[in-house]
């Protein structure tokens, strides 16, 4: 068991990675990297490693659950076994079950789901390696795949944490924040239509400090939106690589 | 009232690409006066028509496209077909058969079985009801031989080219029969094994380049050369 | 099965919140009507019903002999579980809790926990070894709609209603005498869901309501006015101000709940 420090942000204002309170962990995302699926991405956020499959649109089985209207999204959000230090059993938790849920919730706003009625769409998420902040860093990777299926889209999907640690509202909490902080913000958002399609908080917050951190997680939504962007040129931009 | 792009720009979903009066083409939409994309492609606009030809789709049915596919099952009265789509395609019994169907006389597995490939045409389609298929035109059927090749359908006009310049192209340098399904699905049929490789490394070649401008000369180009060397195929 | 709603009907809510009431003549600030019952399960350690318009959700509270958390090994422990029972709506099904009865369950913890309603610290039975588990089972028994300001409301007044039995330690187990203590509580948290419909925002969606609507969003408050938890539901979305607005309305209605109830 660590000793649990007794300050998580130091005198200079700097966390236990050395980062500034407004400073996003380091973020690699790619896009593609999946043979079989349908849409495919990889994030790596912090030590977060997580990868997400999209198979879609397609025939649901079991029929009963399709709708004769619209594309219904389903999404599993699964933690490998050896992700956290602990070895954690693969059977589906209670806290995997409800982020299925959420993760989902905040994906469907982007989705023109009434263009393929009686269809579904299947989102795999696979948590290789975790460490705090996987439903944001998921939320991004497969608002990746979703549009590397070429399912039309609204907007992309991008998501990052705020939270408030010791007495300040800091940028995108890493494990040890996350566990020993004193509040905790996801923010699922997409930028086009300015709407925000995941919030969740645990935690004590004055609703000064909620506004707050709102606003520093949409800043970081920002910044990671345009990573995705990114990311999605370069796997489509080598296509360009010829001379006109 | 003003663009925000410039010709064949690579945009991603929810990229803002006009404001103001324009048409919606292909893979966009509008909210609130503004055009934005919904696909990733390239963006262009023509005639106030703003539109994004998709870098990645998959194949949505439309009645009188020309498709090719496999048949999964045979089921009471017809077979279920892959058409590569996100609705499994119905090609009905009495539709193959020139005479009224009997369920308990025919064998519809002697006919056509699963595994079996197709060329057919959309019959019908709407948002209740899976397509249908029809094979009941000349030219349409079971296939026997053959490569099968898949592009992107986003693809599939590109490799037909201007007033079909393309496709004969191909057709006349490799000497093979080739059938382009848009459902992206392509058949290419020719007198031998190399023959049959030579077009498909062509379409690929397409559907890599397919942006570009002067592709039918380069293609043609490519399989002249090709021909010249046989020993040296590039892969 | 479900219950489909029609689109005449759709229209008809959409129109009348337009113009600033709700079908059932409430304004778009008002909750129901709310009777709250204590103790009718005598064999439950603590138990409430609560009727929040139509719907009717009972919680029981038992409290047993436990092991602790490892990290938390001198600390009570609280456990959430919540039953869609099927009579309660054409659309529950029997079965093991599905992703709607999980969420509920989870986001009723969550206001508890993140407001430290139940003192931990005073459920401490052996250091280390032996802690009293409160376990905190929500039975949805009628669904018209907002089904987390319910249960949220009924765990929190069968908490108000809980006696712990008194005891002793006799050779290393635990020995139940005479008498019981109420449960050490240091915080009431009170629970406010917000829907959004035609771009506004209502409070205490009826189930038609949450059928039409947009997307959710429940924010738990504690007495000094913070916010303990949050989650937003739904498959639409809400914009920046639509969340500080939220708040506001949140942090309001849950003020008024309090000096009603006199929490």
């Amino acid at each position: 068991m660590n000793e649990k420090p007794e300050k998580l942000i130091d005198k200079k204002g700097l966390r236990l990675d050395g980062r500034k309170i407004d400073e996003l962990r380091p973020l690699k995302l790619e896009v593609g990297v999946l043979p079989n699926a349908d849409g495919s991405a990889y994030v790596e956020h912090g030590k977060n490693k997580i990868l997400v499959g999209v198979f879609g649109p397609r025939e649901m089985h079991p029929k009963h659950l399709s709708m004769a209207d619209r594309m219904v999204i389903r999404c599993r959000y699964h933690m490998a076994s050896f992700s956290v230090p602990e070895r954690k059993s693969p059977a589906p938790s209670r806290r995997e079950v409800e982020l299925g849920k959420v993760i989902r919730e905040s994906l469907e706003p982007s989705v023109f789901n009434d263009l393929y009625p009686r269809t579904g769409v299947d989102v795999f998420i696979e948590v290789l390696q975790a460490d705090g902040g996987t439903r944001c860093a998921s939320i991004t990777a497969a608002s990746l795949a979703l549009a590397d299926a070429g399912i039309p889209m609204r907007d992309l999907v991008v998501a990052c944490a705020a939270g408030k640690v010791d007495d300040q509202v800091v940028l995108d909490l890493m494990d040890e924040e996350d566990k020993l902080g004193v509040a905790d913000v996801p923010v699922a958002y997409m930028p086009s239509l300015n709407a925000i399609t995941l919030l969740q908080m645990d935690g004590i917050l004055a609703p000064e400090e909620l506004e707050k951190a709102v606003n520093m997680a949409m800043d970081g939504c920002k910044k990671i939106y345009a990573m995705q962007k990114e990311a999605l040129k370069t796997k489509y931009m080598t296509v360009k690589e010829v001379e006109e | 009232m003003p663009t925000f792009f410039e010709k064949k720009q690579l945009v991603t979903p929810g990229e803002l690409l006009a404001e103001g009066d324009y048409l919606l083409g292909d893979n966009t939409y509008l909210e609130e006066n503004k055009v934005y994309a919904s696909r990733i492609g390239l963006v262009d606009c023509e005639n106030k028509r703003v539109n994004v030809v998709a870098l990645r789709a998959f194949y949505v049915p439309k009645v009188g496209d020309l498709v090719i596919g496999a048949v999964i099952e045979v089921g009471f009265n017809g077979w279920t077909v892959d058409v590569k789509s996100p609705y499994t395609a119905l090609l009905r019994a009495s539709d193959v058969l020139s005479r009224p169907f009997k369920p308990q006389n025919d064998e519809l597995s002697q006919v056509l079985s699963a595994g079996d490939l197709i060329v057919a045409k959309i019959a019908s389609y709407d948002r209740a009801h899976d397509p249908q298929l029809t094979v009941s035109e000349p030219g349409l059927g079971k296939i026997t031989r053959g490569q099968i090749m898949r592009v992107t359908p986003t693809k599939i006009p590109r490799v037909i080219g201007k007033k079909g310049s393309m496709i004969s192209m191909i057709k006349q340098e490799t000497n093979c029969q080739i059938i382009l399904g848009l459902n992206g699905v392509i058949l290419v049929t020719g007198k031998s094994p190399e023959d049959e490789e030579l077009a498909i490394t062509a379409i690929r070649k397409i559907e890599e380049e397919s942006h570009t401008t002067g592709l039918t000369d380069r293609i043609t180009q490519f399989l002249k050369e090709q021909k010249v060397k046989p020993e040296e195929k590039v892969e | 099965m479900s219950s489909l709603i029609t689109r005449v009907r759709k229209l008809q809510i959409a129109q009348t919140i337009e113009k600033g009431t709700r079908l059932d003549g409430r304004g778009l600030m008002d909750t129901r009507e709310i009777k709250i019952e204590q103790g009718l399960i005598q064999k439950a350690e603590g138990s409430a019903r609560i009727l929040l318009g139509k719907t009717q959700v009972v919680v029981g509270v038992k409290i047993q002999a436990g092991e602790p958390f490892p990290d938390t090994p001198n600390e009570g422990v609280q456990t959430v579980n919540a039953e869609l029972v099927p009579l309660a709506s054409p659309t529950f099904e029997p079965g093991p809790p599905d992703e709607n009865s999980i969420e509920l369950a989870r986001i009723v913890d969550r206001g508890i926990r993140e407001s430290k309603a139940i003192d931990t610290a005073k459920l401490c039975i052996e250091p280390g070894k032996k802690v009293f588990v409160v376990f905190i089972d929500v039975y949805v028994l009628n669904h018209d709609g907002n089904l987390i300001d319910a249960a949220a409301l009924a765990a929190m007044a069968a908490l108000l209603n809980t006696k712990m039995p008194n005891y002793e330690i006799e050779e290393g187990e635990v020995k139940i005498k005479q008498g019981y203590t109420p449960l050490p509580l240091k915080s009431h948290p009170i629970t406010v869901t917000i829907g959004k419909i035609s771009n506004t925002l209502i409070v205490d969606p009826m189930l038609e309501e949450e059928q039409v609507m947009d997307a959710r969003i429940s924010m738990a408050i504690n007495e000094e006015g913070n916010i303990c938890a949050i989650q937003k539901g739904g498959s639409g979305y809400f914009t920046p101000q639509q969340i500080v607005e939220a708040s506001k309305i949140a942090q309001e209605k849950a003020a008024e709940l309090r000096k009603k109830l006199d929490w």
